[in-house]
This record gives structure tokens, sequence and C-alpha cells, in this order.
């Protein structure tokens, strides 16, 4: 059994869970005699090969006079960017790309035809350029390699899965890492919302990473029930690391919130809760570790509030200042609005921090030793949070059970599942 | 004739309200007032009330042949009277009928056997007064918090005047042996236990409208039929099961009350049974063998242990900082603080925070109200975080009041000379005891000591310090001590008593502080 996957990103050049959780879910796919050939756009020559195969659509050769692609193209035409949909950006890069972008004054379409392009691979101004692009790719690499199903990853490749999917005449397995519901709360852009519907409608079968995501999908698009398959994520085993000592200089409790600051992951509610805890015990730190277009506004709010003595921002971490920030943190809070599924809170509990994690997370359908509030319920956080700092039998109990919970998720386990996905359509 | 002994459990906890952190030092009103009405007056409605009349009704149709034994804990009583007051009306009645028999507990459903004698035997001693005030009959049969019983906690119950206690006929402490039989308890043999036949019990409690149960439907010619097949030997049949069975856990649809209005009928006219309390029991049957229970054993779960209330560490910790209060509760006057000590050791409390359920079905949610154990160990300690502050609080309010009379005595004293400063001081030390029991010994305090204790501290300490500490000090102290003295020390005393003229004040009061401090270390708590 052979997939073709599109992903957006690949380890070790990831901004966010999606490139993680697809690393996992093709060494997972691996252990059951499944290869994998994984196209992204941009490769650096460093991703770990050892379980799939990476291409690099930067380098895949394109003829650009072939009239089908013309045809395709005027199909996808329509997804020409609005300027402001990209939400994994921080804001003052935001601006900064916007005024790169006016300078130069280039046209969508002649970009995406040249004959050379080079893919950011980010989630830049240029996104939709980029998506455009990939999906021309696609349909040129569905004709080239050997493979019985595609597997698109997100909606910034479902151009690309539906073009592979036209071209090959393969049957073509969605992923749903998130919707556009879960990263906008409800002030949905059209266009990938669009393209989103169309990736779901031309879909074989619906892969979403929880009953949460499975309902977005069913109420917000429209789509048959029965063609969509719950396969929750899991956590790598392997990348669990010794981590190493990090000694703490100070006796307070430390509470980190960490991921993007974004409307989705709900960094107001974190802010609240740490301001009702501090009114009661000046003994907790709280720390928000990311970036994001919220976080000067969030940098407000803690001033406003007069606990920036007691509350700290450290910008985005990456690899091992993630496992260091782990290391010095008594609590994880997840207070997201809306959380397909959630890697972060397992992260956090593999090496022994005890979490808080919104209901309105698809993690929380499969946890056990983790405190689940709603997001909006700020008591009930800024409790769950107080009672793990000052109740040691507690955080003991989660440190005792988490751990062995996170470690019995296994991405092997979830592969078996998404090979069950495969298999009707191996017969055929 | 062989003996069926029916009893039923009534209990109803007063549940929390959701407490955060940041009512702690701010409110102390922890009790869900709006659950707690709601639950108590539907199942008034479903299960007390009408269950209550059925059990009248048969007790007028055939008399003395139909009995029944009841518990039922303090905090249910106190929630009747609060919320439904015609449930406790109809509890008495059916106590007048002198049919029913009115067990002993733990006044709240408590944990207690399990830790503390004191403070079981009180809260054992407070739910049996308030049994007989409401229903006019002294317990003589007790019946622990969920059947728990161990060597130790029947040795406990045998020492409070028990005849007869209840609990599980588990299989781990019956072996071969039959559960329909009396035994005694294995330290004390005065002691007589009945034990639960909890597959006959389990019948009707558990599975009578379970559908996939190859018994069903159960009927009381099935029911009966099962009754004539135990044993020849056997001698007792004892159904034990939570009141709420009837018409809250068993709905009414699923035909329970006619079930049960039907069943003595049909025990009396098909089989060799007669109805008997726990009491009669006592007196009628021979004890068989003592039972050995090392281990605390409950009526709970396939594993008949109490891991569904001390199972876990969250459970051990919140248990733990509850008995840790337990010193401090005699001295306490409050009755709003006498008041929340008893609802906040309900057994209820520790099972919300059972993580046993995580892989047991979910027969541990039943009225749970909360969403998972670690919400409600956190809202539990919140709560009692709140009350050790509320109690040590009073007690600094009371050693501030102690000095207040201390200072008034003083002052009286002066003024009115030594006839009555002797009677004061002899009232103020009894207003210290009453007040301050338990708490640091004084050098005084050696004039109420045995010999032997005075003796045990005097081997302890040097023959300077303590002629130095008795020095200036009133002359009954020194006649408590001195005699306790061995020739060689009294010598030793005198001569340096005589050369010890003029020593500092403060020295002395050092010295005095010697003797209190080892006082405290042989003696304290």
């Amino acid at each position: 059994m052979r997939i073709l996957m599109f992903g957006w990103e690949f380890p070790p050049h990831i901004s966010g869970g999606l490139g993680t959780a697809c690393f996992g879910l093709t060494k997972g796919l691996a252990k059951h005699k499944v290869d994998v050939i994984f196209v992204v756009p941009r490769a650096y020559g460093d991703e770990d090969q050892r379980a799939v195969r990476i291409v690099n659509a930067s380098d895949v050769p394109f003829d650009f006079n072939d009239t089908e692609y013309k045809e395709f193209w005027n199909r996808v035409k329509y997804m020409e960017i609005g300027s402001n949909i990209i939400p994994y950006v921080a804001p003052e890069e935001f601006e900064k790309a916007l005024e790169r972008k006016e300078k130069k004054g280039e046209s969508f379409t002649s970009n995406v035809f040249s004959k050379k392009y080079k893919f950011s691979g980010k989630y830049g101004t240029n996104l939709m350029e980029e998506v455009s692009r990939y999906a021309l790719i696609a349909s040129a690499v569905a004709l080239k390699e050997d493979y019985d199903i595609i597997h698109a990853h997100d909606w910034l490749t479902y151009p690309a899965g539906i073009a592979a999917k036209k071209s090959s005449g393969k049957p073509l397995v969605i992923h749903i890492h998130a919707t556009e519901f879960d990263r906008t709360g409800e002030n949905v852009n059209d266009i990938v919302y669009a393209i989103e519907k169309e990736g779901f409608v031309n879909a074989d079968r619906i892969i979403a990473v929880s009953n949460l995501t499975r309902n977005t999908v069913i109420n917000r698009y429209g789509i048959n029930p029965d063609k969509i398959v719950t396969v929750y994520n899991a956590v790598d085993q392997s990348l669990i690391k010794e981590i190493e000592e990090v000694k703490r200089t100070l006796n307070d409790k430390i509470v980190t919130f960490l991921g993007r600051i974004t409307y989705q992951k709900g960094p107001e509610y974190f802010i609240e809760a740490a301001h009702k805890i501090l009114k009661k015990d000046r003994n907790v730190r709280f720390v928000m570790a990311g970036s994001g277009d919220m976080l000067n506004k969030m940098i407000e709010r803690v001033a406003a509030l007069g606990m920036a003595d007691r509350f700290h921002f450290t910008g985005f971490l990456k690899g091992n200042d993630v496992n260091k920030m782990f290391a010095l943190s008594d609590v994880f809070v997840m207070p997201s609005v809306s959380e397909p599924f959630g890697i972060v809170p397992l992260e956090a509990m593999r090496v022994n921090v005890p979490v808080v994690i919104s209901k309105q997370s698809g993690v929380s359908e499969i946890l056990k030793h983790a405190f689940k509030i709603d997001f909006w319920d700020v008591d009930a956080m800024a409790d769950s949070i107080y009672g793990l700092c000052h109740y040691d039998a507690l955080s003991e109990m989660f440190k005792k059970h988490g751990k062995e919970e996170v470690e019995s998720l296994k991405w092997e386990d979830a592969a078996l599942n998404v090979k069950n996905v495969y298999q009707p359509f191996m017969s055929k | 004739m062989k003996s069926i002994c029916l009893y039923f459990q009534v209990h109803q906890p007063y549940r929390l309200r959701t407490y955060r952190f940041f009512d702690i030092g701010e409110r102390d009103d922890y009790y869900d007032d709006y659950t707690n009405r709601f639950i108590m007056q539907r199942i008034a409605q479903k299960c007390y009330l009408p269950m209550n009349n059925l059990l009248l009704d048969l007790i007028k149709e055939f008399g003395s042949a139909f009995k029944v034994s009841f518990s039922i804990s303090g905090m249910a009583i106190e929630q009747f009277q609060a919320y439904a007051p015609e449930v406790l009306e109809s509890f008495k009645q059916l106590a007048k009928t002198g049919n029913v028999e009115f067990l002993a507990e733990t006044y709240a459903h408590s944990l207690s056997s399990l830790k503390d004698t004191d403070e079981f035997t009180s809260q054992v001693k407070m739910h049996d007064q308030l049994i007989q005030e409401l229903f006019g009959q002294k317990p003589t049969t007790f019946r622990n918090t969920e059947l728990i019983y161990s060597d130790k906690i029947g040795e406990a119950v045998a020492d409070m005047g028990y005849d007869v206690m209840l609990t599980e006929g588990a299989k781990h402490v019956l072996g071969w042996r039959s559960p329909n039989m009396m035994y005694t308890n294995a330290i004390n043999p005065k002691l007589k236990l009945l034990l639960k036949n909890f597959r006959l019990s389990d019948d009707i409690a558990f599975r009578f409208s379970l559908q996939s149960w190859a018994e069903w439907p159960l009927t009381t010619k099935k029911f009966t039929g099962w009754l004539n097949e135990i044993d020849k030997k056997d001698e007792v049949v004892n159904l034990f099961m939570d009141y709420e069975t009837f018409g809250e856990h068993q709905w009414e649809e699923t035909g329970i009350f006619d079930f049960m209005a039907a069943l003595p009928a049909a025990i009396l006219k098909n089989t060799k049974f007669e109805f008997a309390t726990p009491k009669e029991l006592g007196e009628k049957l021979q004890p068989v063998a003592p039972i050995h229970a090392p281990y605390p054993i409950s009526w709970a779960d396939e594993e008949r242990d109490i891991t569904a209330w001390l199972g876990n560490d969250l459970q051990n910790e919140a248990f733990k900082k509850l008995n840790a209060l337990a010193a401090k509760i005699p001295s306490v006057q409050d009755e709003k603080l006498k008041k929340d000590w008893q609802y906040l050791q309900t057994s209820d409390h520790f099972y919300y925070m059972s993580t046993k359920w995580f892989s047991d079905g979910d027969v541990h949610s039943y009225f749970n109200p909360y969403d998972s154990p670690y919400d409600a160990f956190i809202n539990y300690m919140n709560v009692l975080t709140d009350y050790s502050i509320r109690l040590a609080k009073f007690n600094v309010d009371v050693q501030d009041e102690m000095e207040d009379i201390k200072d008034a005595v003083r002052n009286i004293s002066k003024k009115t000379g030594e006839n009555i400063k002797k009677s004061v001081s002899s009232t103020s030390k009894k207003v210290k005891d009453a007040i301050d029991k338990g708490k640091e010994f004084r050098l005084e305090d050696m004039k109420h000591m045995s010999d032997a204790a005075i003796k045990k501290v005097l081997k302890e300490m040097d023959i300077e310090t303590i002629t130095i500490a008795l020095k200036d000090t009133k002359d009954d102290l020194t006649e408590r001590v001195l005699p306790n003295l061995g020739a060689k020390a009294r010598k030793k005393y005198d001569k340096l008593q005589t050369e010890l003229k003029k020593v500092k004040k403060s020295d002395i009061k050092k010295y005095q502080k010697a003797v209190e401090d080892k006082l405290n270390e042989l003696f304290g708590k």
C-alpha cells in the first residue's frame, strides 16, 4: 500500500502542530507497512526521511504549455487572495510583508505560472498564490508517482489533493486538523471556506481529529456523516526525551500558556484567570509563550490589570526552549476556544506537568487525567489552577497517571485506524 | 423456622456547592441548598413516602409477622427536617408500630471508624441520641457507613455496648462459609455479626430491572423459590440494601413496588421463613464462629473493600487533612463550626473523588455533582481550607477570651486579697481547663498528676533544675512534688534550697520552662 500525501510542512521546519502530526502519522503508517510519498511545498533536505520519501514541490519539473493545466487553472483561479486571511502571522510581520508586496505589485496569475517558482512553504501573504501553485504541481506529481491513495492534510493542500485526484483518478482521503471555524471563530473567510467545502465534497473519505471537528464538518459544511471518521492524534513516543533538569530560581509556582496568541487559543481567558488567582495569591507566576495577532492586545491587558510583575511573555519558543518551559512549569493551561485536537497538553503531561484544558478541545474527548473546563468559565479555570498549585496530592496524582496516559496514545494505533480508512479502497 | 431480615439504609449527604478558592476566607456557606432540597424532595416523592406507606400497609396487614429495620443517617434526618418534614413523620409512624428497628450509625455517615476511635465514638453517640429522641427506642444494633467493618471497628462497637452489628458477607472474609448464619467479632465475641447475603440482596437492589439478566423479570415466585433452595443448616437470609432502591434506583415503572408489596405474603405462605429484626436475631440465634477481618471490608463494588472512598492519593490526602483537625474539635463551642465538622465528614465527599469509575462503570456517578474526581477534590479542599481557617480563628478567639478572664481575675485578686484570690484562681483554672483541654502543660499542672507521673518527670530532670524551678512556687505544689523524690535527692534538694537564697526571677522562669518542656515532651499530645 502506497500513499501520496500532501502536507504543508514537515519537521523540523514547522510552525504548529500540523507538521508534527504528519510526521507521527507517517512513522506509524510505516510500522503497518504503508509507504508514504510526502509532498511539501518546500523541502530543506534535512527532513527525517526514514519513514517517508519527501518530494519537494519546488523541484518538480513542470510543462507550462500543457492545456490541461490551463484548464485546471481556470477552475482554481477563484481562490485569489483576500489579504488578511492568514491567521498564523504575527501582526508586525504581516504589515512588513504587505508593504513588500505592494511595492512589487506583481500579478497573481503570472506568478503562479512563472517558470521558476520558489515556495516559501510558510503562511505568508502570498499564501493563496502558493496554494494554487502547489495544486498545479500536485497534478503533475500525481501522474508521475506510483501509489494507491491520495491523502491531503488541511485546506492548504485540499486543492492539491483534488487536482491529484482529477489527474490520476485515485481516491482522495482528506484529513482535517482544523477547519476555518476553529481558526477564526465566526469571522470565516469565504474563500477558505469554499476551498474546504470543495475538499470535503470531493473527498472519498474524511478523517477528523476529534468528534468536535467531525461535528463541525457535519453541521457547518453539510457533509454526509457517513463519510467522516474520527481518528484521534497521538504522541510521538520516540521524541520523548529525558528533559534536562532546569534550575528553578524562584519558589513561585509557574503556570504556563503555550501556543499561538490568537483568537482560537483563548489567551484572554488565561489572563482573566491569572488575575483572579493573583488577587488571592501573589506567589504564582504566569507565562504566556508564543506569538500571534493578539499578542499586543494581551500585553496591554496584563498591564491594565496591573500584574505585569507576575505575568511574563516569552515570545515564540522553539525546540529545546519549549522543553525548558515545561520543565519550569507547575501547571499547563490550554484555554482554547476551539481546538480540533490539541497536542500541546500531551507534550506537557508526558514531562509531568499537570494540565488544565478546555472542553472545546478534541483532546479533552480522550483524556482522563486532566482538568476540563469550558474556555469561558474563568472561575473554574482559576480554581483548577489554584488547586494544582496548592494541593500537592492533586499534582502528584496527575503526574503519576498523566504520563502513563500519554504514553498509551501511540501513533502506531492511530495509524492503524487510518489504514482501516484506506483499506476499502484497496480492493477497488 | 429460618429468618429473613430486611434492612434498609437511608442516607443523603449535604452536597457541597461550587466553592472556588477565592471564596476561601470570604464565605462559609458550603452547601448546595438548591440541589440538596431538590434531590431530597424528589426522593421523598419517588421513594421515601410511597415506600413508607407500603411498609405501613404491610405491617397493618400482617401485624407482628412482618418486620423491617432501618438506619437513617443524621444527614438524611436533618434534610428531612429542612426539606421534607412529612418523611420524618412517616418514619415516626413506622416506629410507633413496634415492628421496626432503628439502628445506630455515625451521625454524619462518616469514615471516622477507619481513623480515630474517639471521634468515631462521639459521632455514634450523637446519632444514637438522635434516634432515641425521634423514635423512642435505644438502638442495640450498629450499622457502620457502607457496612464498613474490621475486627478493630467491631471491637470499638462492642465497647460502645452494641450487641449486634451488620456487615457485608464478603467472600474473601467468609471463604467457604455461608453468610446465612450469625457470627461474632474476632476480638470481642460479645458482638454478634449479621452478614449481608449479597446475591439475593443485589438481585433486588441492582438486577431487578436489568433486562440482560437471565432471571429478568424477577417475580416473588422466583425469589421465594431461591429462598427455599438455601442450605438446610442456614438460619437467616439478610437482605440489606439502600432504601433508595425503591422508586429511585429502580423506578416505579419497573414494578419494584408491586414486587415488594407481594413479597411478604409470598414468603410467609410459600417458605419456612419468618421476618425478624437484627435485635431479635441477636437474641435468638447462636453464633457459629468468629469472623476474621483484619482489613476493612464494605458492601461496595466487586472488591468489597474501602477503595471507593480511600483508594487513591486524592482521597487519602483529603481524609488526612480532615482528620488533622479532629484534635481541635472537642473545644469548639460554635454551633455552625460543629455542624460543618459533621457535614464535611460524610463519606460521599470522598466517594466523588474516586478514580475507580474510570474503569468501573457508572455506579459511582449516581447523583454525583462533579464532572471528575479532580473537580470533587479541589472543591472539597477549598471548603476544608476555609473551615480550617475558621477553626484556627475560633481557637485564637478562645485564647483571647481566656486571657481576658485571667486579666480580670488578676485585677480582682489584687483588690480583694488572698481569700478571694484563691477561690478565683481555682475558678480560673477550671475555666481554663474547660476551654483549653489538652493544651500545653504548666508547672502547676503537676499538682494534679499522679505520683507515678511525677516520679517519671523527676527521673528525667536533674535535681538542681527542680530545686530552682520550685523556688518561690506555692506550698501546695512543693508538697505534692517533694515526697516523690528519693531520699538522696531529697537531701540534695534541702541542701540546695538553703544555698540558693538569691536566684534571679528570670532564672527561675527559665528552669520552670525546662520542667514544663519536659512535661510536654512526656505527656503532651
